[in-house]
């Protein structure tokens, strides 16, 4: 299960034929227990890690640092789950340290993500305070390093 | 004013060099590099190390030994550090225990291990058996100390494991020692602990310094056939000189850290040799070689999980397209046969990489029990595996 998920993890195109191959096991389990993980809500999504700043109009993104007030009951959660609604929210995390909840959002343009912060984040009953950060330039997501090198060339054959 | 000097008979390097170097035959894998490296889009899997680039904090702990300015010799026998590491690693990994003192030496890569224990150990005609097929470096290194090689084929009916009978057939009053390289280049085959047992009997009949290169010892992938040294042996420590690195086990093979572990006589004679000829290992892969035991162990076992999934892709692969190959338990090698095609190793690997640009290397490179197979290293890429392994089935399509 767990080596399935870490291939998957590292490329979510390879085929059951294909991990199969890797696992030394037949290709019919391999794809029955990608099947449970999918229905048991392990696997929650296939998705594609994109490098948004070679494209001509990049998204802006920005980190949200927001203080919330603590309600009975719920706790954060009633408040996390309203913000993660939006379809501008990316995620929403709840953080130890100086603020409550990381939320990341992704508009257009600062602007756009500006004015949702004001218009729909900050009067959420219980948020106090918010503070935006905008994404300046990445260097690395999900483990994949974004800024282009040549790769080091190897002897093509050596004893 | 200009002396003159009459008759000035011409140079000739060719008498000028050593009649050992000259009649010592160049490198079959150095004549296939040359053909390789001229093509464009070849696929190599002639390559003997990791893709993988050495660890970022490995690297990092070596410029930090550069910015703090540690660019001076070391002690002859290694830092002090190094060689506790080593062997409190030793002493964990294999339980078994070397003073850091005077029984550890780190070297200037494994290959340089293998030069000094043959010049440390060998009069000359002393004759040391070396199973085959092997790493190309042995028989000459052998040569070289003033030795003689004796080969001992191994064979795929039985693994390539070195068998008892084998060995007992090469003695002579001459052989002083016996080569073991397991996990092996280029076959992949591991020796356990069962398996060196059955040879225990034939070292200590003929009183054998075993000296075993254990560089792939990490890279053994199979938990009931694991990779044992002869030194874990009841009673064997003393008689074997192990060589070891971290070029394979942490994808740092240009930093050129190697050491040996065993008896104080052989260390102290080694230590010797490599005090006049290379002084010390450099400073700085020293420091990363201390990281990278220290703080490394998650990114080898990554590493060597790695290799292990595409070694069952590749294998399964092989015997799929019809190259039949035994299962390799170590390294990152497979070692298929081109016997059911008719051809010779050298004219397999010289048509495929000809005709489909894919680069093997001959196993006759590494000794004549290597004719009929292939080495293929497995320590590339998953996508170019599957594409040489799609080139190799079309090869054998076309013959």
């Amino acid at each position: 299960m767990k080596e399935i998920l870490e291939i998957l993890s590292e490329n979510a195109r390879a085929t059951p034929a294909e991990i199969a191959a890797l696992m030394g096991r037949p290709e019919e389990d391999v794809a029955r227990e990608i099947k449970e993980l999918e229905d048991s809500g392990v696997i929650r999504k296939y998705v594609t890690l994109i490098d948004w700043e070679k494209l001509e109009e990049p998204y802006v993104f920005a980190v949200l640092e927001l203080k919330v007030a603590l309600q009975r009951k719920t706790g954060y959660d009633a408040v996390a789950e309203r913000i993660a609604r939006f379809s501008e929210v990316e995620s929403v995390r709840l953080i130890s340290g100086d603020h409550d909840l990381s939320v990341t959002v992704r508009g257009k343009s600062m602007k756009d993500v500006a004015y949702f912060v004001a218009e729909k984040i900050a009067p959420l009953e219980g948020v106090q305070s918010t503070c935006t950060h905008f994404i300046l330039k990445s260097y690395k997501e999900h483990g994949v390093i974004l800024m282009d090198r040549p790769k080091p060339k190897r002897l093509v054959v050596t004893p | 004013m200009k002396m003159q000097l009459k008759n000035i008979p011409a140079w000739s390097s060719e008498s000028h060099l050593s009649r050992i170097v000259k009649d010592m035959p160049p490198s079959g894998i150095r004549k296939f590099f040359d053909l390789v490296s001229e093509m464009e889009g070849a696929i190599s899997l002639g390559v003997g190390e990791p893709d993988f680039v050495t660890p970022w904090h490995v690297r990092e702990a070596c410029i930090y030994s550069l910015e703090s300015g540690s660019t001076s010799y070391t002690s002859n026998k290694g830092m002090p550090e190094l060689r506790e590491c080593i062997s409190e690693h030793t002493r964990k990994d294999m339980g078994l225990e070397y003073n850091p003192g005077d029984e550890v030496l780190i070297t200037t890569g494994v290959s340089e291990a293998v030069d000094l224990a043959f010049r440390a150990t060998l009069n000359p005609g002393d004759e040391v058996v070396v199973p085959e097929p092997c790493y190309v470096a042995y028989v000459p290194d052998i040569i070289l100390a003033g030795g003689v090689p004796v080969s001992v084929p191994t064979r795929l009916s039985e693994e390539f494991k070195v068998r008892s009978e084998d060995i007992a057939a090469a003695i002579t009053d001459k052989t002083k020692a016996i080569m073991l390289s397991y996990p092996n280049n280029p076959t992949g085959a591991v020796m356990t602990r069962a398996d060196l047992e059955e040879i225990a009997d034939v070292v200590v009949e003929n009183d054998l310094l075993v000296v075993s290169d254990e560089v792939y010892g990490k890279l053994s992938y199979i938990d009931s056939g694991r990779h044992a040294s002869f030194a874990q042996l009841d009673g064997m420590q003393g008689r074997t000189l192990i060589l070891n690195g971290l070029s394979k086990s942490h994808a740092m093979t240009g930093w050129r850290i190697g050491y040996a572990l065993g008896d104080p006589a052989i260390i102290g004679a080694m230590t010797k040799v490599h005090q006049y000829t290379m002084l010390c290992a450099p400073v700085m892969a020293q420091f990363a070689a201390l990281e990278a035991l220290q703080r490394g162990e998650d990114e080898m076992l990554h590493m060597r999980h790695e290799y292990d999934l595409r070694r069952r892709m590749f294998v399964s692969g092989l015997n799929r397209i019809g190259l039949e190959c035994f299962e390799p338990r170590g390294a990152f090698y497979a070692f298929p046969s081109v016997e059911s095609t008719g051809l010779s190793s050298e004219e397999f690997a010289g048509r495929l990489l000809k005709d489909q640009k894919v680069a093997v290397v001959p196993g006759n490179v590494f000794g004549p029990s290597g004719e009929g197979f292939l080495r293929c290293s497995y320590a590339t890429s998953r996508e170019e595996l599957i594409e040489a392994l799609d080139r190799m089935e079309k090869f054998l399509a076309s013959l």
